[in-house]
């Protein structure tokens, strides 16, 4: 029986079920100290003085002065420190690190710093720092604007979101011969070892150890390279293993979250629906630092103009700094931001065509043959029209429409598409390879891919025993160790199974023509072991130019139709979910329950985003960073899901799969925004608290 | 202090208004125990004491004085609540199922999905949407340890 396709044990689950998977709180090493990180406690200004208020018997303590390297966390820019020298730029930020044996005495240990404070900025708006802009032109937009029968404009807002991943940010870092070895919970192993050698500098080797992770959702993307240097720094001085494990509060007030935006929208269409001009600025609340904010800004601009065909288009995008911690990658990367616009204003302009919203989306939703915003031409495994067609049809969606009419209940609908992989020539930059080792009883994949709980190794394990036609139980996953495995890229941009997994997939068919016919057993017998490993080819047929933004963003998109249906308390304006139906087409799906998971998990995380998730800033700080006042949706928040999985297989992909981690992530916000508006409420911005839609019901 | 865990007598040196979790996780070595928040509102810590699910990073150890505790370890490897778990994936991280599992073992006979959802309203998790875990939950309870129906049209 294949493996693929079907619904294998997980390769992590037992572990996982029993409580013996080791995450990083969970591992000590002899003469281990705990660390913890000083932060800044003003938004923007310069260090004056610090004094060090305790005993300093037993502890180590590291400032930017022991850094052996460059005070740098490298990554797309180098402009933020590893530790704060004089400038501070964002509330929460390090400056100075200590460690102790006695986790009790660390906390106690008590340090006054005193600032020479400057006026913060933190409203968007007003920033003059650009960090990144995107322009996007396709065709006359200013011609078709004034030619169009209606022009319909609007400016949508979406606020801070939080990963709450439950395991917070933990790293361990361990001296070993000549050098360092820091295990951690992470997402890009390759990721910290770069940001590792820069700060240690060419004389300290280093190797990097993902350790079970427990979630991630991109908020282990690019932070864990900070906490894994501060971890090292403090262990190279003293010489002996450091941990630094987050609480909630600091992971919540220090780390990445996604970022705000504000994206205004002004669309030209004609009487019978069609879109003739689009004209959008995107906006995105970068924070402090660069980090990752130009690549969000991206793929935010890449997806503006929803999934549908105009020929006019003009997509204008900036990601400016500000004095809040940076915001960083949030599973969608942009795109949950930039297709609640869209699709917020794709209902308002079928309120003003006075027009069904279903049949405004079918009138213009991309199909293949078509052409993006930048100029891709779509292949057949485009499927807007099949994911909206069974999504209204499963529920209803036109006669509850009218049915709910004049009752508390209201149903919207959202239709989205994911591009999977990274974006352009991301991956051709990236080289990313794989590897697969013979061993005695099967195989080994060897990659630095990581298991964040999305089925990593699994859906890998399936692909690779399909592909070389042995049993899944004889493929086993190297844990992802930076001085074992290849570097495969970062698990982030929903690469994992459609870029990796066929690496991996062509290694397989490599290793199977040089076995000859024998078992990887008997050939590891007879001969011993051998290696496959390759890198990755893209489609032949991708043209992307950086310059210009035109051509292939993406070699596929995944596609997706959201439909919400929930109640509203006309008195607290509390909204209930009652049933989110999510009909989504990624290729095929590897692993249907795991999938089925990545949609459920990716949905609820998206209504949270929608309905509950506020993140309050007060003086540029977090000022809600507790589970107690940051609600996520709990079983009683999270409504009856219906799930469909359709399928339209990817020709470049594994066994025809494509990326499905953020898709899910892109409709809930728009779907339920519409479902509001179907009861009256012009909502235009989320999270839809009910202070907001109080507010809206006033307006 | 002096309890019963997992079955077995122990006896650890712990300040009375030690956290319980601190007790398993650091004097007794189980790790299986998870801290997600330290305010009682994730569940990751949930624990079973004198057969009641606990947060016990809420709970002071001298609370758990001549108590019997049990943790996800105390099941051992053959629960099969903890085999329908792994099935129907309802641990994709895992840090948020051991106890998730320490949770759903308080539940009555018979539960409806309603039960479910009550029973697990304070553990929280932020991978799977929770489906999966009412799916391996009401399996358990019904007996049916048949492999998961996911599938794709």
């Amino acid at each position: 029986m294949p493996a693929v396709g079907s619904n294998v044990a997980r390769k992590d689950g037992i572990g996982k079920a029993t409580g013996r998977a080791l995450y990083a709180d969970d591992l000590t090493f002899p003469g281990m100290l705990h660390g913890r990180t000083v932060r800044s406690t003003i938004p923007c200004g310069r260090v004056r003085d610090i004094k060090l208020e305790f005993d300093q018997a037993g502890f180590t303590i590291a400032d930017h002065r022991d850094i052996p390297g460059r005070n740098v966390v490298a990554l797309i820019e180098d402009d933020q420190p590893l530790l704060v020298e004089r400038e501070v730029r964002h509330a929460a930020e390090p400056i100075l690190l200590l460690a102790h044996e006695n986790a009790e005495v660390l906390r106690a240990a008590r340090v006054e710093i005193t600032y020479d404070e400057q006026e913060p900025l933190f409203d968007p708006e007003l920033s003059t720092g650009l960090l990144k802009q995107i322009a996007i032109d396709k065709g006359d937009v200013d011609a078709a604007l004034s030619g169009a029968d209606l022009v319909v404009e609007g400016t949508y807002r979406t606020g801070h979101q939080e990963h709450v991943y439950i395991e917070t940010n933990g790293v361990i870092a361990v001296p070993e011969s000549g050098g360092i070895v820091v295990y951690g919970s992470l997402q890009c192993p390759f990721y910290a070892l770069k940001a590792l050698k820069g700060m240690l500098g060419p004389n300290v080797s280093v190797r990097v150890v993902q350790t079970e992770t427990g979630g991630g959702f991109g908020g282990k993307e690019e932070y864990p390279s900070m906490i894994a240097g501060h971890a090292a720094l403090l262990a190279l001085k003293s010489g002996r293993p450091v941990k630094i494990i987050y609480d909630r509060v600091e992971d919540m007030v220090a780390t990445t979250k996604r970022h705000p935006s504000i994206v205004r929208h002004r669309t030209g269409v004609a009487r019978d629906g069609k879109l003739v001009a689009m004209d959008i600025d995107v906006l995105l609340d970068g924070g402090a630092y660069v980090t990752l904010s130009p690549v969000v800004l991206s793929r935010g601009c890449i997806h503006a103009a929803g999934p549908y065909r105009c020929e006019n288009t003009r997509i204008h995008g900036r990601a400016v700094l500000t004095n809040t911690p940076p915001n960083g990658a949030f599973r969608g990367f942009g795109a949950p931001q930039t297709e609640f616009a869209a699709e917020v204003h794709m209902d308002r302009i079928a309120e003003a065509l006075g027009m069904d919203p279903v049949e405004l989306r079918a009138i213009n939703a991309l199909a293949p043959g078509d052409t993006t915003a930048t100029g891709q031409r779509l292949r057949e495994d485009a499927s807007a029209r099949l994911v909206l067609d069974e999504a209204v049809r499963r529920t209803d969606f036109r006669h509850k429409r009218e049915a709910y009419r004049g009752t508390n209940k209201g149903i919207g609908l959202s239709l989205f598409y994911h591009g999977a992989g990274f974006t352009g020539s991301g991956e051709q930059h990236l080289r990313p390879r794989a590897r697969l080792d013979l061993t005695p009883t099967g195989v080994r994949i060897a990659v630095g891919s990581t298991e964040i709980g999305q089925g990593t190794r699994t859906m890998h394990a399936q692909i690779v025993a399909d592909a070389l036609c042995i049993p899944y139980e004889s493929v086993e996953v190297a844990p992802p160790d930076t001085s074992v495995v290849a570097d495969s890229g970062p698990t982030v941009a929903s690469r994992t199974c459609m870029v990796v997994g066929k690496i991996l997939e062509e290694c397989a068919h490599e290793m199977r023509a040089r076995l000859a016919g024998s078992t990887p057993a008997a050939h590891y017998a007879e001969h011993g072991p051998f290696s496959v490993e390759r890198g990755y080819e893209p489609p032949d047929w991708i043209q992307w130019d950086d310059a210009t933004y035109r051509g292939d963003a993406y070699a596929t998109f995944a596609w997706g139709c959201d439909v919400a249906e929930l109640e509203l308390d006309p008195d607290t304006y509390e909204v209930r979910p009652i049933k989110l139906t999510a009909v989504q087409e990624f290729g095929r799906p590897i692993h249907p329950a795991l999938a089925l998971g990545q949609i459920e998990g990716g949905t609820a995380q998206g209504l949270g985003y929608a309905l509950l998730e506020r993140v309050v800033m007060k003086n540029g700080a977090m000022a809600n960073a507790q589970l107690t006042n940051y609600v996520i949706p709990t079983t009683l928040d999270t409504p009856e899901m219906d799930v469909v999985m359709v399928e339209n297989r990817y020709a470049g992909g594994p066994f025809g799969a494509k990326g499905l981690g953020e898709l899910p992530m892109d409709g809930p916000g728009p779907a339920v925004a519409n479902a509001l508006r179907h009861l009256g409420l012009d909502v235009r911005e989320i999270p839809a608290t009910p202070e907001l839609l109080a507010e809206c019901a006033s307006r | 202090m002096r309890f019963t865990l997992n079955g077995h007598v122990e006896e650890v040196d712990a300040p009375p208004a030690a956290r319980l979790l601190d007790v398993l996780r650091v004097n007794c070595g189980l790790t299986g125990t998870k801290e997600g928040c330290g305010e009682g509102e994730c569940g990751a810590c949930t624990v079973l004491l004198d057969g009641a699910p606990v947060c016990s990073c809420l709970v002071p150890a001298s609370q758990a004085e001549d108590a019997a505790v049990v943790t996800i370890e105390g099941l051992g490897d053959e629960h099969p609540l903890q085999h329908l778990f792994m099935n129907e994936v309802g641990a994709q991280c895992g840090i948020c199922t051991p106890g998730m599992i320490m949770a759903a073992l308080a539940l009555g006979p018979n539960p409806t999905l309603d039960d479910v959802k009550t029973a697990l309203a304070g553990n929280l998790c932020r991978c799977t949407g929770y489906g999966a875990i009412y799916r391996a939950v009401l399996k358990w309870k019904a007996g049916d340890m048949s492999p998961p129906s996911a599938a794709s049209v």
